[in-house]
């Protein structure tokens, strides 16, 4: 694999002059920045269409009482919903924006391998339309929630699960090719001087998040595996019957669960982490334990899976080990919330919508973080479990954390992979309707989670209607404004005021060294790096 | 650009990672099954217990008993008493009886779970239908001795305990074959 970077140097003679003419150029690419835009715009499709997932839920729970899907179809969406934005919509996010930056943070020419590279893009649109066409199959598609408990999804599942199981094999692999690629870039391809120390954060939290990777994506291959042995080979892993036991399914998947969460918002940490010194015009604050926190993050990570099912029959000394080891991890996290907190102070700030963007980051999932400490606390989650308020919870991670956090960094860099400048005014507009979308889709679920609402059922109590029509009216607000992004971004594609080379004038780092739009080839030579 | 180590090497390196990884999936299995046995989780109980005690007169505990079919399981069961106090050390037997209504021979399997759990650990089954299948003929009713001791060091704000057995169909894992002895316990339960 060495061979393929020793052989730079000939196959540009190849290309140098740019990319190849239609079609085969995007299926047979190598370039770190081809790769990169077809995981971007791969992810925009999976979020389009996990958010018309949840659409048909929040229309489904606009009022009390059935009215427009089966309850079997609403177990679908919100199975595939989850699956749909996990796996499709935020993962190959931040790879794809790990494509397009990495090498243009560390000063390298490519990916360390190109050819694998290409090979874990292109599996991912097979593994998805395995896993969407599962919908249109007799018995229905993954009903059994995203986290897939056996026995419901190995005794009680559709007869399609084993399309899932191998949708998920294929993702899995995707996901380790790309976590090794980077994992070989960050350690192998940086430029002279570009000492670890040195690497922008974004780079930091994508290589521990690429070694959790590593470490959990091969143990969801083993948990579905195990599902697919024992539906189909008589095997008892998850089957009291014969021996084995339904909540060992539960701790082989949280232990994968509980690090993913990581993977889904450790990038977003490193991205928020160049756009808010950037534009409060001051390098950031405490970089040093910025790079320790993601650590310890990434390690505690590993030994807190049990607070999800605290309800299955822990000892109390269990309930007790991962209630503390949860609370610690508050630590970390909040020394990341202070350090930009304190880059914010006394900076010259300017609100420019990736600014908003990573501000509002840092504000709502503070609140996600809020409301993950109440649910870690055991005695109390036993009232939680099951309820809307996980849902609020996880929501306000996910949606204000990585979805804000992409957004931010598509913002940010958009001026770099276009070479135009994004309508300011319609961007701050997006940020708007989002930012009171989302809140407004969201914040209701705590009350109502609090009362006892439980998750994944098509009816509830009527106390409940007044609050569901309040989210479901935010939940519409966010969908249609994200229609409204795409168009943002075309309009930036296909023109707009010429941006130059650094068009954030507090910016750092390597990417704004080279001209806008970054040319097809960069880092030829490697930079020097002081 | 390069720091030592090349990139074959390092690649080599993290697809061995991957595959510890992948077994150490599979791994969590036998740990889990393991640590549910130290640790006295999920209530699973030992295997077939060996050792004879003293009965302590002194102590009294309060065993109860229940019998549940899993989902599909047509048979008949259940314990010929709900609760029996019994004194720590001593030797204790239990019936319980299971009947096939149907007009099919089936087999069946007994999964036993204590609760609280952390008594799981002193709760020894000497003899229990559960190690091992039942076959039925149709019709046929069956009736099952568990004999069990408490142990003497059974926590001492222990003073009652649950024994539930869950009955599962396993005629399809398991064809039943002519009526004769049920082979022997394969493995602990």
């Amino acid at each position: 694999m060495s061979a393929v970077i020793d052989d730079h140097g000939h196959a540009d003679h190849d290309h140098a002059h740019g990319p190849a003419k239609g079609l085969m150029r995007w299926v047979l690419t190598t370039n770190h920045k081809d790769i990169g835009t077809m995981y971007l715009w791969f992810s925009f499709c999976a979020f389009l269409l996990g958010g018309s997932f949840a659409m048909v839920i929040r229309a489904e729970l606009f009022q009390p009482g059935l009215q427009i899907v089966e309850p079997a179809f609403f177990n679908q969406m919100t199975t595939m919903h989850g699956l749909v934005m996990v796996f499709g919509a935020v993962m190959p996010a931040f790879v794809g924006l790990a494509n397009w930056m990495i090498p243009l943070m560390i000063g390298a020419p490519d990916m360390a391998l190109p050819r694998m590279n290409n090979f874990s893009f292109w599996l991912l649109p097979a593994a998805f339309l395995l896993l969407v066409s599962t919908l249109f199959m007799p018995g229905g598609g993954p009903n059994f929630g995203w986290t897939f408990y056996a026995p419901l999804s190995t005794t009680y599942a559709p007869e399609s699960v084993t399309f899932f199981i191998f949708a998920i094999h294929l993702m899995g692999i995707s996901s380790i090719m790309g976590a090794i690629n980077v994992i070989a870039t960050i350690l192998n391809l940086r430029a002279p001087g570009m000492t670890l120390m040195k690497m922008p954060l974004f780079v930091w939290t994508w290589l521990i998040t690429a070694f959790l990777l590593i470490a959990v994506m091969p143990v969801l291959a083993g948990v579905v595996t195990m599902m697919l042995m024992d539906i189909h080979f008589g095997t008892s892993f998850f089957s009291a019957a014969g021996g084995g036991d339904p909540v060992l399914f539960q701790h082989v998947f949280w232990f994968f669960g509980h690090p993913e969460v990581y993977i889904m918002i450790l990038p977003a940490f490193g991205a928020v982490s160049s756009i808010i010194p950037a534009f409060s015009r001051k390098p950031l604050f405490g970089y040093t334990s910025m790079v320790y926190a993601t650590g310890a993050i990434a390690f505690l990570s590993f030994i807190v899976w049990a607070h999800h099912m605290f309800v299955v029959g822990i000892p109390v000394v269990g309930e007790l080990f991962f209630m503390y080891a949860t609370m610690l991890i508050a630590v970390p996290t909040g020394v990341k919330v202070f350090n930009w907190v304190s880059t914010m102070w006394e900076g010259s700030l300017t609100f420019e919508t990736p600014m908003l963007f990573a501000i509002a980051f840092v504000i709502l999932f503070t609140i996600g973080g809020f409301s993950g400490l109440m649910l870690a606390i055991a005695p109390a989650d036993f009232q939680y479990h099951d309820t809307y308020f996980v849902v609020a919870h996880f929501h306000y991670v996910l949606v204000p954390g990585a979805i804000f956090g992409i957004f931010a960094s598509a913002y940010y860099w958009l001026p770099k992979w276009t070479g135009h400048m994004y309508d300011e005014t319609l961007g701050k507009l997006h940020f708007w309707l989002s930012f009171i979308g989302m809140n407004l889709a969201f914040f209701p679920m705590h009350f109502v989670g609090l009362a006892g609402m439980p998750r994944r059922v098509p009816d509830y109590n009527l106390q409940f209607a007044d609050f569901n029509m309040v989210s479901s009216i935010g939940a519409f607000t966010f969908g249609a404004t994200q229609i409204f992004f795409l168009f943002i971004v075309i309009k930036c594609i296909r023109g707009g005021k010429p941006a130059p080379a650094k068009p954030w004038d507090g910016a750092e780092g390597l990417e704004w060294s080279v001209p806008s739009p970054a040319p097809y080839h960069t880092f030829q030579t490697p930079p020097e790096v002081k | 650009m390069n720091e030592g180590i090349s990139i074959k090497r390092l690649v080599l390196r993290l697809l061995v990672l991957t595959v510890v990884m992948f077994a150490f999936g599979f791994a969590l299995v036998p740990i889990y099954d393991v640590m549910c046995r130290a640790f006295g989780i999920n209530g699973k109980t030992g295997g077939q217990y060996e050792g004879t005690q003293v009965s302590d007169p002194t102590r009294s505990v309060r065993v109860q008993f229940m019998s549940t079919n899993a989902s599909d399981m047509v048979w008949d069961f259940y314990s010929t008493a709900d609760q029996i106090d019994v004194n720590p050390g001593a030797v204790n037997q239990m019936i319980f009886v299971a009947r096939n209504p149907t007009d099919k021979p089936m087999t069946a399997q007994a999964i036993p779970s204590i609760t609280p759990s952390e008594a799981a650990a002193y709760f020894h089954k000497t003899e229990c239908f559960c190690f091992s299948q039942q076959v039925l003929q149709p019709g046929e009713r069956i009736e099952m001795p568990v004999r069990f001791i408490v142990d003497r060091d059974l926590p001492k704000d222990v003073k009652h305990l649950t024994l539930a057995y869950t009955l599962f169909d396993i005629t399809a894992r398991q064809p039943p074959v002519a009526h004769v002895a049920t082979p022997p316990a394969q493995s602990a339960r």
